[in-house]
């Protein structure tokens, strides 16, 4: 077997607004290229085995396991990272609720969980426990046990719905 | 984790992906959500050499809805099917795009991807198997249509050519008075069912069941069609006792093996628990009556 032909190729996207590139080797995870090639340290490597969604990130609208895709196939892509969240200095409402409620202990998981939470309450801008469960089904949080999140969640809602 | 090094070509359109696939040989694969195989490559149980990436070519991503089918193209997500008109004409459908794994993997992953790798354990091979399914399979000379029934011929293995690709899945829809449910028990979110169980009934008059397809999915190497099941519910009435005596003839053909999700003991059990509720649902269904139906899990 002849060894692959793994040459770097260049990925072009645009995270948080801002078009960012970088060469890597095609077998660069989504997560890594974000974490170590545009030092957005934000998002957070938990499981590395397509279960924990500390890697969530949003991908054109919609959120992915950042673990389970190869950067180059988010070519092109508009990302929307933790980073991304505040604007001029102000915390998102998501992040000021789940501040608020007690919604993290360590905040290893929170990257992912601001995120899986800002696609839920964009399908769902009032969404029900069975939704709320739903939505974040693929974000393990080890400390909470989840009622704080919960909370966090339907306090995000009702503040999203005031602005 | 790191996967092996390789290589990485866009395919601009089917023909290139395919041309790909015969230049670049047996080591090449095609990914397209990559929810299955990246995984894989990253526990280096897959080491392709080459990765022909199909996301990028247009067109792959539609639904069609001609009279009496509906076809989803190669790179329709479980999401796009999730929360299309499509899936709610069919609650078969959206219980199982609804209910695999979470939303991230549903934002990725294709049903057609699910069906060429075919995982025993995936839930589109047992839910359209209760279905007239077939799939489109589109090489370098042209397209064949394969009915799902001999697509998936073991544990991972198809009768994909190398260098063919799946491009479309067609489901004919069913007659107005028939129902189905696809039902999954997994212990948590993200991971792969322990059992399912897809069943489609279609009912006459008097609750006489005039057809019945059972299938049942992760006790074998291949979702299994339970046919004894069906023809003990075929031609008569769906009463209790012809109810439980399917769920007994679907418990004796499940195959399962014990692994860490369970004894094949209580998988046996489980997939005729699955069995007896998706009947149940399937026929209410088939009467016209809207229920919610799906994978179960802790902290659901």
């Amino acid at each position: 077997m002849s060894m692959p032909d793994a040459r770097k190729i260049l990925v072009r996207v645009h995270v948080n607004g801002d078009a960012r590139e970088a060469e890597v080797e095609p077998r660069t995870l989504l997560v890594e290229f974000l974490r170590e090639h545009l030092n957005l340290t934000g998002t957070h490597v938990g499981c590395d085995t397509t279960y924990c969604g500390a890697c969530t990130v949003l991908l054109n609208g919609r959120t992915v396991k950042s673990c389970t895709l190869f950067a180059p196939m988010a070519d092109g892509g508009e990302i929307t990272t933790v980073e991304g969240l505040a604007k001029g200095g102000k915390l998102h409402p998501i992040q000021e609720a789940f501040a608020e409620c007690h919604g993290l202990q360590c905040g290893y998981c929170t990257p992912g969980l601001l995120l899986s939470t800002l696609q839920l309450l964009k399908k769902y801008p009032k969404p029900s426990e069975p939704q709320i469960r739903k939505g974040i089904a693929g974000n393990t949080c080890r400390c909470t046990g989840y009622q704080n999140i919960f909370r966090s969640i339907r306090m995000a809602a009702a503040e999203m719905e005031k602005r | 984790m790191y996967a092996a090094p390789f290589s990485y070509y866009r395919a601009a359109s089917v023909q290139e992906a395919a041309k790909l696939l015969q230049e670049l040989g047996e080591e090449a694969r095609v990914i397209a959500g990559g929810q299955s195989l990246i995984p894989l490559m990253k526990m280096r149980m897959a080491r392709p050499t080459a990765l022909i990436d199909i996301n990028f070519i247009p067109g792959l991503s539609d639904v069609q809805t001609p009279k009496g089918e509906l076809r989803f193209g190669a790179l329709v997500r479980h999401a796009d099917l999730e929360h299309s008109a499509a899936g709610a004409t069919l609650p078969i459908l959206h219980d199982c795009a609804a209910g695999i794994a979470d939303v991230q993997v549903r934002n990725l992953g294709t049903i057609g991807g699910s069906l060429a790798e075919a995982d025993p354990s995936g839930d589109w091979g047992t839910a359209l198997l209760a279905l007239d399914t077939a799939v489109i399979c589109s090489g370098p000379s042209g397209q064949r249509t394969v009915p799902l029934e001999n697509f998936i011929t073991d544990a991972y293995t198809t009768v994909l050519a190398h260098d063919e690709i799946v491009t479309e899945v067609r489901v004919k829809v069913p007659s107005k008075n028939s129902g189905g449910a696809h039902l999954a028990f997994k212990r948590s979110a993200p991971v792969y069912p322990t059992a399912s169980a897809s069943v489609q009934l279609t009912l006459g008059d008097q609750n006489m069941c005039k057809d019945a397809r059972v299938v049942l999915g992760c006790v074998g190497l291949k979702a299994i069609r339970a046919k004894e099941a069906e023809g003990v519910l075929r031609g008569k009435p769906l009463d209790e006792k012809n109810i439980w005596a399917a769920v007994d003839a679907a418990r004796a053909a499940a195959d399962p093996q014990s692994d860490m999700r369970g004894s094949a003991d209580y998988k046996r059990v489980l997939v005729g628990a699955l069995v007896h509720r998706a009947i149940e649902i399937a026929a209410r269904r088939a009467r016209g009556e809207s229920m919610e139906a799906g994978h179960e899990y802790a902290g659901r």
